[in-house]
């Protein structure tokens, strides 16, 4: 279980989180909704480890472990995976070689066997085909010359691959069509399970009309302002943050 | 080979990081008198039992160089070398030449498996030829049956100035002559051995051919001299690797190496350097000053060089092609990898004399802790040299901000009808890439070794494969500490 206490978060000395508490517990999908520049990809990023992104109060636990005294590698292996709102082109990396290396390194960190490239290719090849992705994918380089969706699905991809207890979807269905909106949506749903849960950051309805999320909180200026149900999100799409805020 | 065994040890050592290979090796050696004079060259000469022709050529050299002055125009910096105080000739004592692996000393053998290169094994399970320069002397040669069969001879240049005497007296200097540069000079007066290849008519080697250098002696200088000769409609590729151990002082390597490609030869030339860097701070390292060039002397003939460059405290060197023949081609891959104190100044130089000639040069440096890393190259087309090409790609990439990437491309085209592209880029690790890689579970140095293997990844895949797995560790061990 994900359990995030009055945490406030600063960037160049400009505080953007001012205090979120949210808990997600083991097995939950929780949406995150809020409008541009409120700290969704702020929250995201002070959970994972980024550089510059500096806690100055609060609590992030993951499972009873403190993540914010964690390097973001050993946050990965312990579970935690972040789907990027800008993936990050990696020139004259392979996808396949950057995917292996990660679910390699994780493996490692939790004393498993590493797996060789034979049989990455055999567990990817399986992946790809259950996200109706093309086999493209693997040879081409690491985000590089990908279209928008196409970048996004790769997120979907490796989350698949990694096979996280914690993923965090930064506007993952953002730039998506309807049918790999789909596909993204039941790579989700294939992972729900008691070992897995989900932050869902998005700003639209159709994706939540996929995944039903088990809540829906509302960040607004740093702070989450509003927490509900599903039909919260509804009630943000037919009459805007300002109102359903107040 | 050397880069399959090398490969599991380095991979072993990734996690104690700095020099694996810095051991040194104690056995009995045998060292001409320390300094530099005629009569040194004619000790040397005499060790080796040269005929008179070659104590001549070695003596002229010595004559030139004392006339020369030492270069200073490259972007290294280095305190003067004393040649005087130097020993020019080691070699482990034996009493008798090794006619077979059995008669090498032990010791030695040993010091090779510590390296990744069991000559034995190598002979009977890797399939590729080794010859291993150990300090100024050949110390084995293996294969040399199974190539003899096809007419290919790969033997130390010591035995091939005794056993074929006529091709060494054809092509020695003849691509870079004596006087052709002050360590190629001083090269040509103190050469101690080096390995000597020759491909007959027609033969396509049946195997990677592959020297291993090694300097261990103290305060000795390695000269080793190579010398490559395809003949027509042959193909060869070979490859050559280097350490040194770990010490304080500068140690002066200055080698030539000489390729000769007849009409629709090929020669591929592969290079894996990482004699001992020098530590943190600057103290010890390799000066590696070297002479590399490849005539094209034949139709569609071609010459390629790949290089990766780690080590050395200072490596300035420009393995170049002469494009003599028509259609001949001649490529340059380069990776250098400078950290800490190191400097490279590192090119090639493409000189379009024959028709419709064809160069290609793909240079990636890598600048880390306060290292400098310059590429130097000419591109000279000759005014016959019609219909001639150059493509020349340089890319720097620089980690942190307290090193140096300086790209100086010279372009001497005389002819209308060549075409001469170039083009350049510099850039960083950005953090958001680190970050990425971060995220997906990568630790720091592997993130850093991918994001450099992926800005290295044109010139790695020229490498033979088992020598750019090799290359690739070998990146993340040098670049190791360089970031946060
Ligand atoms: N590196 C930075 N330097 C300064 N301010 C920043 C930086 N990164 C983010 N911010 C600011 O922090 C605030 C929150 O940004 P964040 O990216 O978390 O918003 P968001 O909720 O994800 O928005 P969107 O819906 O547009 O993705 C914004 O005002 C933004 O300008
Ligand atoms: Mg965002």
């Amino acid at each position: 279980m994900l359990k995030i206490e009055n945490l406030t978060a600063e960037i160049d000395g400009k505080q953007i989180l001012k205090g979120i508490t949210l808990e997600v517990p083991a097995g939950e999908v929780h949406a995150i909704m809020g409008p541009n520049g409120s700290g969704k990809s702020t929250l995201s990023y002070v959970l994972s480890g980024r550089e510059g992104y500096e806690v100055t109060g609060g609590s992030a636990t993951f499972n009873g472990q403190d993540i914010l005294a964690m390097e973001p590698e050993d946050r990965a292996a312990t579970g935690l995976f972040l789907a990027f709102q800008y993936p990050v082109e990696l020139p004259g990396v392979g996808n396949a070689n950057f995917m292996r290396t990660a679910l390699n390194a994780i493996r490692r960190a939790r004393g498993e066997a590493e797996v060789d490239a034979m049989q990455f290719l055999k567990l990817s090849r399986a992946k790809i085909k259950a996200l109706q992705m093309s086999e493209d994918m693997l040879k081409r380089n690491v985000n590089v010359g990908f279209s928008g969706g196409e970048k996004k699905r790769n997120e979907v991809l490796q989350m698949a691959l990694l096979e996280p207890k914690l993923a965090i979807l930064d506007e993952t269905d953002s730039g998506l069509d309807i049918d790999a909106l789909k596909i993204v949506a039941d790579g989700v749903n294939a992972m729900r399970g008691p070992g897995f849960s989900a932050l869902v950051i998005t700003h639209y309805q159709r994706l939540l009309d996929h995944i039903t999320p088990d809540r829906v909180h509302v960040l607004m200026g740093g702070r989450i302002v509003k927490s509900g149900g599903p039909e919260l999100a509804h009630a943000l799409e037919a009459e805007g943050y300002a109102k359903v805020a107040a | 080979m050397p880069a399959v065994a090398e490969t599991l040890e380095t991979l072993k050592s990734t996690q104690e990081g700095g020099y694996k290979w810095g051991f040194h090796t104690d056995i009995e050696m045998e060292f001409a008198p320390k300094g530099l004079n005629e009569d040194i060259v004619r000790f040397i000469s005499a060790k080796k039992n040269e005929p008179a022709w070659l104590l001549e050529w070695r003596l002229k050299a010595f004559a030139i160089w004392q006339k020369m002055e030492e270069p200073d125009w490259a972007a290294v910096n280095y305190p003067k070398i004393d040649y005087q105080d130097a020993f020019y000739y080691a070699a482990p004592k034996q009493k008798i030449a090794p006619k077979s692996l059995d008669e090498v000393d032990p010791e030695l053998l040993r010091t090779y498996e510590k390296l990744g290169i069991p000559l034995r094994e190598q002979e009977r399970l890797q399939g590729i030829a080794v010859d291993a320069v150990f300090d100024s002397v050949s110390v084995a040669t293996s294969y040399k049956e199974r190539l003899g069969k096809e007419g290919v001879i790969f033997c130390s240049i010591s035995e091939a100035v005794h056993n074929h005497p006529e091709l060494v007296r054809q092509y020695l200097g003849s691509v870079v002559p004596q006087g052709d540069n002050y360590f190629a000079a001083l090269n040509s007066a103190v050469f101690t051995d080096g390995s000597f290849v020759y491909i007959p008519k027609g033969v396509r080697c049946p195997m990677e051919l592959s020297t291993y250098f090694r300097i261990n002696a103290q305060n000795t200088g390695q000269f080793e001299r190579t010398l490559i000769i395809a003949e027509a409609g042959s193909h060869v590729s070979y490859l050559e690797g280097c350490t040194a151990p770990q010490r304080d002082e500068n140690q002066l390597h200055a080698a030539v190496v000489e390729l000769v490609a007849m009409d629709d030869a090929t020669i591929k030339y592969s290079t894996v350097q990482n004699w001992y860097p020098g530590d943190s701070e600057g103290r010890g390292g390799i000066y590696n000053f070297v002479t590399k060039r490849g005539a094209c002397r034949g139709a569609r003939s071609k010459i390629s060089w790949t290089q990766v460059e780690t080590g050395s405290a200072i490596t300035w060197k420009y393995p170049s092609c002469i494009l003599l023949g028509d259609d001949s081609v001649g490529e340059f891959y380069s990776v250098a990898v400078t950290n800490n104190r190191q400097q490279a100044d590192t090119g090639t130089k493409m000189w379009h004399i024959g028709k419709n000639t064809r160069s290609t040069i793909v240079s990636k440096g890598i600048s880390a802790g306060q290292g400098q890393n310059t590429y130097r190259g000419l591109v000279k087309i000759s005014p016959k040299a019609t219909g001639a090409r150059n493509f020349t790609q340089c890319d720097s990439l620089l980690i942190g901000d307290q090193c140096g990437a300086h790209t100086v491309p010279y372009i001497e085209n005389r002819c209308m009808s060549a075409k001469v592209e170039h083009e350049a880029t510099t850039s960083r690790i950005a953090e958001d890439q680190l970050f990425y890689c971060r995220a997906r579970g990568l630790n720091q140095e592997e993130a850093v070794g991918l994001i450099v293997n992926g800005f290295c990844r044109e010139v790695l895949k020229e490498l033979p494969m088992e020598f750019a797995v090799e290359a690739q560790k070998l990146l993340q061990i040098s670049l190791e500490g360089s970031v946060g």
